[in-house]
């Protein structure tokens, strides 16, 4: 009887009739792949991206040249140097990012007291030359500019965790 | 001069015209076959294929084609230069002459002839003959593996189609394809009375086009995609158009044989509102469905498997199918004297 129903199977493409119920079945299940330039995954607020050098609401650097971030940045990607201004405070005369040595460890943004140099969301930054990839102050202040919104509220929502 | 117009020119025109009717939908047809294979093939494994190139990546074909087409023809230093460029068109050419007695329609054919049958069984016999060709003008060994066993495999299941084909011979009396199609207009289509036939075809042709699960020929793994390694620009691009100009052609044997051709399935009126060319091409779709669905399912065989699929079961099978519809026919049905 075993050997029958072995038999039937066989002549009745058992086997094959399910693979193909099976692609079939399949075929009408959503997908799972994202139509990348026009749709994307979901980040966690702690989504390490592209550095951004932040400022206070009244348009004060936050960045108080404590070269903390350049201590602890295992990749030495960060160059900082500084003297003091004019009425006294400390701060960068220039804020270099290598992010070509970068690992995106997000070291620094733990580092940092003020929470000044931060990593945002954005993940889109590809350039088809090195020097492009040589961040300096300006660049990092103008993407602290363009970013501000998300940043500060990535940074409210993991606060709690903190 | 207009008896000379009557006599040549004007029928030559007209037949002209006719071919290109069939050709240039046809080539449309291979171009968005392969459209087509990339999105079910995606979406069986829960992808989207081609998105990019227009909406919903409707111009992919017309990318790739532009791209083979702008590529430099790379020719071996050791190939042998006539044969090497001779094959590809030859492939493709026999892809398309086959067309020449598909029945579109009640009387839609461009030549009627009775050999049918055979002429269609004789241009893809010569099929092997562009891949031969390919693999050995290349003059490498991975081409000329490829070539080996694409035509061990494509001999070994010809044998296994033509059995198939004789017992619909038999059953419809005729060599005619519109003769056949309208011998299942009056006994039902020939899928239900030989259906083990249409499966054993199916799988068949599956191996005559060298598609999955029998693609050895191409066996990306073990050959480097086999006999046209060395290919590349329109000469890759006429051997593609062959191969999927050809799975339309046997999709196209396929509805012929045992799909009813142009006939709607049932004579009742909505169905049969729907013009016959329109049904043909539904079937053909169909048949290439299976094609492409067979590719996202199935591995490779290995070739030992594949040669003892062909002859130590495909074709007894398809033999004893032969015996038993000519006793059936003989014993029920008066043969023609």
């Amino acid at each position: 009887m075993l050997a029958l129903d072995k038999v039937a199977r066989t002549v009745l493409l058992q086997e094959l009739v399910k693979g193909f119920a099976m692609t079939l079945r399949y075929m009408f299940k959503p997908k799972v792949t994202l139509n990348y330039p026009y749709e994307k995954g979901p980040l966690s607020p702690r989504f390490r991206g592209e550095h951004a050098l932040r400022r206070y609401p009244n348009g004060e650097e936050r960045c108080i040249a404590c070269k903390l971030c350049e201590a602890i940045c295992p990749a030495q990607a960060i160059t900082i140097e500084s003297e003091p201004r004019a009425d006294g405070s400390r701060r960068t005369t220039r804020y270099d990012i290598d992010m070509t040595k970068c690992i995106y460890c997000g070291f620094c943004e733990e580092a940092c007291p003020v929470d000044a140099i931060v990593e945002g969301p954005n993940y889109e930054f590809a350039a088809e030359t090195r020097a492009e990839l040589i961040y300096t102050k300006e660049k990092l202040l103008a993407n602290g500019e363009r970013w501000e919104r998300e940043i500060a509220a990535n940074l409210e929502r993991d606060a709690p965790y903190r | 001069m207009a008896e000379l117009f009557a006599s040549t020119i004007w029928p030559v025109t007209v037949l002209v015209f006719q071919i290109l009717l069939i050709v240039v939908p046809l080539l449309f047809a291979v171009a968005y076959l392969t459209y087509a294979e990339r999105k079910v093939i995606a979406a069986m494994q829960l992808r989207q294929g081609p998105m990019v190139v227009g909406p919903y990546g409707l111009l992919q074909p017309l990318a790739d084609g532009l791209k083979l087409f702008v590529k430099e023809t790379v020719i071996p230093t050791g190939a042998n230069k006539v044969v090497f460029l001779l094959a590809p068109m030859i492939t493709f050419i026999l892809a398309l002459i086959g067309w020449a007695v598909i029945p579109f329609g009640d009387g839609l054919v461009l030549a009627d002839i009775n050999v049918g049958v055979l002429y269609l069984f004789a241009v893809s016999s010569l099929g092997v003959y562009g891949i031969i060709m390919a693999g050995w003008a290349s003059n490498s060994r991975y081409a000329f593996l490829g070539a080996l066993r694409s035509s061990a495999q494509m001999v070994s299941y010809e044998i296994a189609i033509g059995l198939i084909i004789i017992s619909v011979l038999i059953s419809a009396e005729s060599l005619n394809l519109s003769e056949i199609v309208r011998a299942q207009g009056e006994q039902g289509w020939y899928v239900f009375w030989h259906f083990p036939m249409f499966v054993i075809f199916l799988v068949s042709i599956l191996a005559e086009t060298n598609r999955h699960p029998f693609d050895l020929p191409e066996d990306e793994s073990s050959l480097v995609t086999g006999y046209n390694v060395e290919y590349s620009s329109m000469t890759f691009a006429l051997f593609f158009l062959g191969e999927y100009a050809n799975m339309i052609l046997m999709s196209a044997i396929a509805s012929v044989l045992f799909l009813g051709g142009w006939l709607p399935p049932l004579q009742v009126w909505p169905l049969t509102w729907i013009p016959g060319p329109l049904w043909f091409i539904l079937k053909i779709c169909l048949v290439l469905f299976v094609f492409i669905w067979a590719r996202a399912t199935l591995p490779r065989y290995r070739y030992d498997q594949l040669m003892r699929l062909g002859w130590k079961v495909l074709l007894p099978l398809s033999l004893a199918w032969v015996v038993l519809t000519a006793g059936v026919v003989v014993a029920f049905r008066h043969l023609p004297a």
